[in-house]
């Protein structure tokens, strides 16, 4: 973006071709003086002297169009980009948003204008047809399924997004309108451009435009599945008060078509083209607005208002099916009753519906503030050595079950790390008689074990060694698990080490 | 010796010696700053539920005493592990709000100013709104003004004998100081852990002079 040039003045933009420069875009003054893409700078410079030329940027313009695709969701939630120059937009059901489709188009038009772009919108029931009907047709062409070929038939060929060879066969051809080429017998057009690409391909061309031929596009991001909007008349820079709001018209939504969302997106739109936003993600699917609302609590300090924003949406992006809401016996809805299928997926914290959903809002507001790697729950593995018996799983995620083994005596507490320590024993592979743990000396009056744990030679790397373990219980009372790391002479390294790895209740 | 005997599926923990209310705020000291007693103390003393217990920790209790280990401590949790005590503050009140927890325990290094009368306060009204219990692990701190309800002192005693090996630590003993309560008379007793049955015997640590002047050395001894 950035300045715009005046009206009245002939500026093009320039990219370098192999035989010097060449025009890439033209603005309305300089395409009148006959400036055309892929023209020579130097011929044009002979037709207008005054001619401003300016290098162009493709990578900056690609990047531009990119964050348009984004901004373009104010309309509605599916666009993507078509071409260097083009977007796509599936206003299916938007456009009653809007007040109809010659106001959405009106309103596109202002809203680009705004940002400073020139467009040539035109609205189709299919891709071809608009990109089309946007380039050859009318100010803002609308045209309904029924009037599709008529519409198309009055437009030039290259109204059929074809290469410049087609396009050039065609005109050889005295083909010069859609109107003639559809007029053709179909099986000597095939016959014609039998195993030709699309874009040099008349006949799939001209079927997809008029819709005979699906077209399938995707669409950049995550689309989401339901989504409320809050238009502001002035632009602002904090979207809190806005979204109470916006959540009850989602809740609402939601429990319309009976589904709970298990990600959330608040998106703004600001006046400068862009669009900034957070991601939250739910540990089991709601629908109750408040929960909602206060997941973002502290969050949207993050969102990037710009010089301000003019729209805010927030869209679910992931949905699951909740079952209808129950009405309680004293009036009201409850909202957050999670599915029965979701309790498998907690196996070991068996619960009933209300717990289960009370227990998920709170992980989810954990989660939310602190990160969800903070919050975990430890689970057993089918492991021997003592950090690989327990598994940190993401809070309510499935995780199989081991069965636990009541018959070690493990500690209640892990270090995270074992800590060496300094221990007197009985040479070889005596109980430890004291130790040095943090610079205090321990005097070891009372130990069990050792207990022999080997290294698990299908994960370990060669070198490791057996460890032994011991439950002492210290002077002052304290109980500490330790374990000697290898053994006298086993060939995988010197003396053995001590390590202090766990406490006792 | 009177012996108070209290198993965790009690239904009414009043009959403890604590008098501990279900739902409420209690904080447990520790003489020894890394001693596993009050850990065990405290988990001994969460009501046997379905729901899971919130466990909390602040960056300091974890790098010096280690993470709470399931495979020790038997009953399913969730973990929180957190870096400083404001934010160990911020997620216990958040666990308190939930009706899906049985029980929410915040482990704090220290007495950071984050801790205060005030912080307490909030946490007690809380925890007592919503009927859950919670429990505060205070490690190398000396206690301070707070508004918990219950306040234990809680040090590793030596182990009861094992059953079958003389060399080998039996069941946990604690000495359990009750230094403050709302809601019965302080004391101190001598606490052991029954693994077997997963219940915990008071037995009064003086029970006459000269038995009190031992525990008093020994008290001494395990607090230094």
């Amino acid at each position: 973006m950035g300045e715009a040039p005046a009206d009245d003045l002939a500026v093009v933009l320039a990219i370098d071709g192999p035989h010097g420069p060449v025009i890439h875009a033209a603005n309305r003054v300089a395409r009148l003086a006959g400036a055309a893409e892929g023209g020579r700078i130097v011929d044009m410079r002979a037709l207008r002297p005054d001619l401003q030329v300016h290098y162009a940027d493709p990578g900056g313009e690609a990047a531009l169009l990119e964050r348009l695709v984004f901004w373009a969701r104010r309309w509605c939630p599916w666009t993507a980009a078509d071409g260097p120059r083009g977007l796509i937009l599936d206003t299916t059901g938007s456009d009653h948003l809007f007040g109809g489709e010659a106001a959405l188009l009106a309103e596109m038009e202002a809203q680009l204008s705004l940002l400073g772009f020139c467009a040539r919108l035109a609205l189709a029931p299919t891709r071809g047809a608009a990109w089309g009907l946007a380039r050859h047709g009318r100010v803002r062409a609308i045209c309904g399924a029924g009037a599709l070929a008529d519409s198309l038939a009055p437009l030039p060929v290259a109204a059929l997004r074809l290469e410049a060879e087609t396009l050039l066969l065609l005109h050889r051809l005295g083909l010069k309108r859609i109107g003639a080429l559809a007029g053709l017998p179909r099986p000597s057009l095939s016959r014609r451009f039998v195993g030709a690409r699309p874009e040099a391909n008349p006949l799939i061309r001209l079927d997809q435009a008029l819709g005979r031929l699906a077209e399938p596009l995707s669409c950049p991001g995550e689309t989401p599945r339901l989504r409320s909007l809050a238009r502001l008349s002035e632009p602002t820079v904090d979207p809190t008060h806005f979204l109470p709001a916006l959540c009850r018209e989602l809740c609402d939504r939601l429990d319309a078509a009976g589904q709970g969302c298990r990600r959330l997106r608040v998106t703004v739109f600001r006046t400068d083209g862009e669009t900034s936003g957070v991601t939250v993600a739910l540990a089991a699917p709601s629908r109750d607005a408040e929960h909602l609302r206060r997941l973002f609590d502290g969050k949207l300090e993050r969102i990037d208002p710009g010089f301000g924003f003019d729209l805010i949406a927030l869209e679910a992006l992931a949905v699951e099916p909740l079952s209808p809401s129950q009405a309680r016996l004293g009036g009201g809805a409850d909202k957050t009753r999670a599915p029965a299928q979701r309790t498998d997926t907690l196996p070991a914290l068996v619960q009933t519906g209300d717990t289960l959903s009370a227990l998920a809002q709170t992980i989810d507001r954990l989660s939310a503030r602190f990160g969800a790697r903070a919050i975990t729950r430890p689970v057993l593995q089918a492991s021997n050595i003592p950090e690989r018996a327990e598994a940190q799983v993401s809070a309510l995620a499935a995780a199989p079950v081991h069965a636990a083994r009541p018959d070690l005596d493990r500690p209640i507490r892990l270090m995270t790390a074992p800590e060496e320590i300094r221990a007197l024993y009985a040479l070889p592979d005596g109980p430890p008689a004291q130790f040095v743990w943090r610079r205090r000396k321990l005097q070891v009056l009372r130990h069990a074990g050792p207990e022999r744990i080997a290294p698990e030679w299908w994960r370990d790397r060669s070198g490791a060694r057996s460890r032994d373990y011991f439950k002492v219980e210290v002077e002052t009372g304290q109980r500490f698990w330790i374990y000697r790391e290898g053994l006298h002479a086993d060939g995988r390294g010197g003396d053995p080490r001590w390590f202090l790895h766990g406490i006792f209740a | 010796m009177p012996v108070v005997s209290l198993t965790r599926s009690q239904a009414d923990p009043r009959r403890g010696p604590g008098g501990d209310v279900p739902g409420t705020l209690s904080e447990a000291f520790t003489v020894e700053s890394v001693d596993g007693g009050v850990v065990g103390f405290v988990a001994s003393q969460l009501a046997d539920d379905a729901r899971p217990v919130l466990w909390v920790q602040d960056r300091l209790s974890i790098m010096e005493t280690g993470a709470p280990y399931l495979p020790g401590m038997g009953a399913p949790f969730l973990r929180a592990a957190l870096s400083r005590p404001d934010e160990v503050l911020a997620a216990m009140e958040e666990g308190l709000r939930c009706v899906g927890l049985a029980a929410v325990v915040g482990e704090i290094w220290g007495a950071p100013p984050a801790l205060d009368f005030t912080a307490t306060r909030r946490l007690a009204m809380r925890a007592e709104a919503r009927g859950v219990a919670c429990w505060l692990i205070r490690r190398a701190a000396v206690p301070d003004a707070s508004a918990a309800r219950n306040r234990w002192r809680v040090a590793s005693l030596p182990s009861a004998p094992h059953p079958d090996d003389p060399a080998a630590p039996g069941d946990p003993r604690w000495r359990v100081e009750l230094f403050r309560s709302r809601f019965a008379p302080p004391g101190v007793w001598m606490a052991r852990h029954d693994r077997a049955a997963n219940r915990v015997d008071f037995a009064a640590a003086f029970p006459d002079g000269v038995l009190a002047e031992e525990a008093r050395t020994d008290g001494r001894g395990a607090g230094r």
